[in-house]
């Protein structure tokens, strides 16, 4: 791999001459990131950290806090649920099935399969149950099988609700309910055309009355022509009783995890920008979003800037792009967001939005593969990204790459869905660790 | 009649395919330049995989030839010589065409297309014309 990696790298520089490299005085996250100029590289630049155990070590997190594995052995977990009595769910699988376009999809599918676990994809959702209120699982077991690839939960009035790769299903739950058998019931079907990006994230709005679902683009940059993109890079409101859908937002490349900011009832997302411009183009960005909000896909990026790799152009829509709230970090390829509520993890974590970010492949100094932590104040990112969960990298190797985050107030705690290595991790700060975090199940109502 | 060195049977079948599918490849690139139909560009990728695939096997082929050959030594190099340049720009026009959208074509792309297909053009001549040589000369 790494002597691959090496001709790659090699084969750049000497066809280019004049590979971008990164420069790291460019401040890239923020309301307003230096842009870079522009440049597409003959040989894109593939560096995929790959997989490798923990052997015993963990995560770091700052001083005052403890992370501690809560469910091992999962078949690749990518986002979490906390039911009301505090049992825990898993959305686990793998999607997409867009057929290789060009024998270069076949060279680089080949390059990014490395960097990703051996293990088979799920397809289910398991339950994760802490009876004594110890933050330890004690019952670990399948709670929704034969699903295909769910991603996106919601829970709403006794009612679950699963966003797989194809279409958006509903299961009734009892309170206490460890499995539940059938195929639930089709609210409505999702965009499914190859599935190029094929997670489907999913909110719920704080009234209940509404599903918000992201719906990724089926291209880097509409490569595979603008057919294909109907009804992609947008965010859908989906009515929660009759199922009726419209989109909400639009030129959202791939927006792969939504949450509502609890002080404003906004409405913010969490967006992987486009590759293949150099390591420092386009930065990943988490936005609130506008009813009827344009944000430039594939036409530009971070507002009016124009990517020239598009025809034919559209100076009518860029021009009315959105610039973006926040910038994450060009290729930390953020998956999850979730708000802190009721006072967050205390100290710097009280105030914001928690972001995971699974980690690069299209740059050589690999960023993200961490937990971040926007802070905000009056419902506004308000200063620099703190680090939250760290250490996934050792030696080149990625020990695991950081999905879901869902907080998880009531107990005070910040789990991490973690899809190399087929963990769910669980934060919390030291205080709350020794007052008991999880609130145990009421026995009469675990059935 | 003799055939010596020159264009036998596989040698002919290598040599078939970047014949046909640089100037395809062309022509694909000149329709997507016209329409910006992104489908020509992927046409073009496939079928300088296809022509670089072959030309590197005729390649092989013919460095063999020109040191088994018999022909005089500068003579003897010219065609190995235009099939590697041949090569050499059809892979570079690869990872053009291996850029996004508009970018996998452009200038650059074109102009690799119309050297590669000249160079297949003039390599074929060589080829087929030497054992016509030869047969003269016997």
């Amino acid at each position: 791999m790494k002597a691959r990696y090496l001709l790659g790298i090699s084969l750049s520089f000497a066809i280019v001459g004049c590979a971008p490299g990164t420069d790291p005085s460019l401040e890239q996250t923020g309301a307003d990131p230096q842009l870079p100029e522009l440049h597409d590289a003959l040989v894109p630049v593939l560096k995929i950290p790959t997989p490798a155990g923990w052997d015993g070590e963990m995560p770091t997190v700052p001083e005052g806090y403890t992370v501690t594995p809560i469910a091992r052995d999962l078949k690749i977990p990518r986002q979490t649920l906390v039911l009301p009595n505090g049992d825990i769910l898993v959305a686990e699988g793998r999607g997409g099935y867009a057929p290789p376009m060009r024998p270069k999809d076949i060279i680089s599918g080949f390059f990014k399969s490395r960097g990703v676990t051996s293990v088979e994809g799920g397809d289910r959702i398991t339950l994760l149950r802490d009876t004594d209120g110890d933050g330890q699982t004690d019952l670990q077991t399948t709670f929704i099988d034969g699903l295909d690839a769910p991603y996106g939960l919601a829970f709403v009035d006794n009612t679950l609700y699963v966003a797989n790769q194809d279409r958006l299903v509903q299961f009734a739950y009892t309170e206490g309910a460890t499995s539940i058998d059938g195929p639930g019931r089709e609210l409505t079907a999702l965009p499914a055309v190859l599935n190029h990006h094929w997670t489907k994230a999913m909110t719920a709005s704080p009234d209940g009355s509404k599903l918000y679902v992201g719906i990724g683009s089926n291209s880097n940059v509409g490569e595979r022509g603008m057919d294909v993109e109907e009804n992609r890079a947008v965010v859908w409101e989906i009515d929660r009783l009759t199922g009726a859908s419209r989109i909400f937002a639009s030129g959202l490349r791939n927006p792969t995890a939504l949450s509502f900011n609890p002080d404003t009832d906004q409405l913010w997302v969490v967006v992987n920008e486009r590759d293949e411009i150099g390591p420092q183009l386009v930065p990943d960005y988490l936005t609130s979003v506008r009813d009827g909000g344009w944000y430039g896909w594939p036409y530009s990026y971070w507002g009016q800037n124009v990517d020239p790799r598009v025809r034919p152009q559209r100076p009518d829509l860029v021009r009315a792009a959105i610039r973006p709230d926040y910038a994450l970090g060009s290729h930390v390829a953020a998956l999850g967001v979730d708000f802190a509520t009721d006072g967050g993890l205390g100290g710097v974590f009280s105030e914001g939005a928690f972001v995971g970010e699974h980690g690069s492949w299209n740059r050589s100094d690999p960023s993200g593969y961490k937990v971040v932590f926007v802070p905000f104040r009056n419902g506004r990112p308000a200063g620099d990204p703190v680090d939250l969960l760290t250490g996934f990298l050792k030696d080149g190797h990625a020990r695991g790459r950081p999905v879901g985050v869902t907080y998880d107030a009531p107990r005070q705690a910040l789990l991490v869905a973690d899809d190399v290595s087929n963990t769910v991790w669980r934060i919390v700060p030291d205080a709350a660790a020794s007052r008991g975090s999880r609130e145990p199940v009421p026995m009469a109502s675990a059935r | 009649m003799r055939s010596v060195a020159g264009a036998g049977p596989i040698h002919s079948i290598l040599l078939a395919f970047p014949v046909a599918l640089y100037p395809a490849a062309l022509v694909s690139d000149i329709a997507y330049l016209n329409t910006a139909v992104i489908q020509w560009s992927n046409f073009s990728s496939w079928l300088l995989a296809g022509a670089n695939l072959f030309a590197g096997f005729l390649l092989a082929w013919a460095i063999i030839l020109a040191i088994i050959g018999r022909a005089a030594s500068a003579r003897r190099w010219l065609y190995p010589v235009i099939v590697a340049a041949m090569f050499v720009l059809g892979v570079l026009n690869s990872f053009q065409h291996s850029r996004d959208g508009w970018h996998s074509v452009g200038t650059f792309g074109l102009i690799l297309s119309i050297i590669c297909t000249i160079l297949a053009l003039a390599a074929a001549f060589l080829a087929h014309s030497r054992s016509g040589i030869v047969e003269e000369a016997s």
